[in-house]
């Protein structure tokens, strides 16, 4: 499993571009189509989506590293279990800290929190990065793809709370006076449907962007 | 002479020619004016001079009779609600300025998109939206504001059918899809209690009664048919929706067998409905109330997006006509079923039809087993 690799620099071009491709050509929901359902759940409003874009990547980003580091000592048979403990271990831990510190914030994730255990992304990470790779490079493809995630969420939920409720990160944005000549706030956009409509939207546009994303078939 | 101008411009618009990007605007318009060159002669599918531009305007023609009427119902509605009675023309013109800026804002938007789309695929524009965006004004309420009706209209056109490869291709009606949207997105607006009557007043719709279970107001039948009734502009009169059936079908675009299945479905699941007591309406109230009759004729007979095969037609339009009815009895919080009935069974239109299909197959597979032992 082990890759012969050489050593880089710290931030040499190979380890950035870990960092940048989840970004864009290769996002984990918009061309991996991973971690869906946390995408509809939680992008209602701008702050909870943020947060849990925040805690997805400190998640994705130590258990990578973590099982990197142990990835020579893990027998192949029962890997998934162990890093099934990794990440329901850290999980724990932030959950534990939004709960201390965010409790609001936490409230309305709700079980979403606990639910990044089963987000695909996570292990999809751990079994095709971390296993073969060593632990900084493997740091930096977590928190990759812990952004790229997040950057869809945020996007999402942005234009969820900024339509669905006409605010930002729960101040009011659109204007009174646009209430008062016959605006109304769009409730589809509350209703998770929409934010599968706008995933399919940013999907459509990335793809009409960089050719090289369709499929041939 | 306006061929003559016409083919002066033409060369401009073909290839090399100096407007040659705006190709398939020059061609929509112009075909639009004239039968286009190139209407299949022969061949399997179309055998005569109707091309599409041609059935669409057939069910346009379809849609006039509900349109007039429910232009001066809109009137109507205004003027009894304010306890007034006005003549004809004023009546009939009043509904006028409700209705027809509906009409326009759903056609610019639905063509405006429609164009940018064609022009940037180099498709070219077809007259899909022609029905589309006629139906669109008919099955909303007339005081929907014009700003949520463009908004939804670009939804339905985009969602709806460009992402799908546009018209055609559709798995939705796209009249359906906008009124959907709206319902959705501002519920307060489309149905229930605080629906628009008239300027001076609203009030609930014959529907919202009956889901209150008021036995003591349930409308007359005859007034439902004739369409003195407030609701949305194309749905309100049940003698105009059989004068455009019966176009549809004299035509050959509508299928008797969706519309005579789906109200088939309606009054079984109606009666079902009565007789265990679960809503004061009879069968006959079912048929005549809100949109379901409009549905059954206009959209659920669209011919892209309901069943293709003879069995799955009435598959299709049966079940729809039992979901609208079960929607409407067992949903307090969504009085009229009809759209998302025949939205819900847009969606299983194909696997109806590659049921049927399949059967067919292994029936005749069966007999030709049969045959084989014989010999």
């Amino acid at each position: 499993m082990e890759q012969q690799q050489e050593r880089d620099a710290w931030f040499s071009a190979k380890n950035l571009k870990l960092i940048t491709t989840p970004l864009g050509g290769n996002n984990p929901i918009t061309v991996q189509v991973l971690g869906i359902c946390s995408a509809l759940a939680v992008t209602v409003q701008l702050q909870p989506a943020l947060v849990m874009a925040i805690s997805v990547t400190v998640v994705t980003a130590f258990a990578n590293l973590i099982i990197s580091l142990l990835r020579n000592t893990i027998p192949p048979r029962i890997r998934i279990i162990v890093q099934l403990t990794v990440i329901a271990a850290l999980v724990i831990l932030v959950d534990q800290v939004l709960k201390a510190f965010l409790y609001d914030v936490s409230k309305q994730l709700s079980v979403y929190v606990s639910l990044i255990i089963t987000n695909c992304i996570v292990m999809g990470r751990l079994e095709a990065f971390a296993m073969a790779n060593k632990p900084w490079p493997s740091f930096l493809d977590g928190v990759g793809n812990g952004v790229g995630y997040g950057l869809i969420l945020v996007l999402i939920a942005f234009f969820r709370e900024l339509f669905g409720s006409g605010t930002l990160f729960g101040y009011r944005v659109i204007p009174d006076g646009l209430y008062e000549a016959g605006y109304s706030n769009n409730g589809l956009f509350i209703l998770p449907p929409m934010a599968l409509i706008l995933v399919g939207v940013f999907i459509w546009i990335q793809r009409a962007r960089n050719k090289e994303l369709i499929e041939k078939n | 002479m306006l061929r003559k101008f016409l083919d002066r411009i033409k060369p401009q618009f073909e290839k090399g020619g100096k407007f040659a990007f705006l190709h398939s605007t020059f061609d929509a318009f112009e075909t639009f004016l004239y039968v286009p060159n190139t209407v299949t002669v022969k061949g399997a599918h179309v055998r005569d001079g109707l091309d599409m531009k041609r059935t669409m305007i057939m069910v346009v023609f379809a849609l006039m009779p509900c349109f007039l009427f429910g232009t001066y119902n809109v009137g109507l509605m205004h003027y009894s609600a304010l306890g007034e009675t006005a003549a004809f023309w004023p009546t009939f013109w009043f509904g006028c300025t409700k209705v027809l800026p509906m009409l326009i804002v759903s056609y610019v938007v639905g063509l405006g998109i429609e164009f940018i789309f064609a022009q940037y695929r180099g498709h070219d524009v077809n007259e899909g939206f022609l029905v589309s965006g006629f139906l669109i004004p008919l099955i909303c309420p007339p005081d929907v504001p014009l700003w949520m009706l463009a908004v939804a209209t670009a939804f339905a056109v985009v969602i709806g059918k460009e992402v799908f490869g546009g018209t055609g291709m559709n798995i939705w009606n796209p009249a359906l899809l906008a009124r959907a949207f709206l319902f959705f997105a501002y519920p307060a607006h489309m149905s229930g209690d605080e629906v628009w009557v008239a300027d001076a007043a609203s009030g609930p719709t014959a529907l919202a009664t009956v889901s209150q279970g008021q036995a003591a107001n349930l409308p007359d039948l005859g007034q439902l048919f004739f369409g003195f009734i407030p609701g949305a502009v194309g749905e309100t009169s049940k003698l105009c929706i059989l004068i455009g059936a019966v176009i549809l079908l004299w035509t050959g675009i509508g299928s008797l067998r969706v519309m005579l299945s789906v109200v088939l479905g309606g009054l079984t699941m109606g009666l079902v409905a009565h007789a265990a007591g679960a809503t004061v309406a009879t069968p006959w109230h079912q048929l005549l109330m809100g949109g379901f009759l409009f549905g059954a004729v206009f959209m659920a007979t669209d011919p892209v997006t309901s069943a293709q095969t003879n069995w799955g037609k009435v598959i299709y339009g049966f079940l729809i006509g039992v979901l609208a009815v079960l929607i409407r009895v067992f949903n307090p919080a969504y009085p009229e079923g009809m759209m998302l009935a025949i939205l819900f069974m847009n969606t299983f239109a194909p696997l109806i039809d590659y049921l049927v299909v399949n059967r067919n197959i292994k029936r005749r597979q069966r007999r030709l087993k049969l045959k084989e032992v014989k010999n």
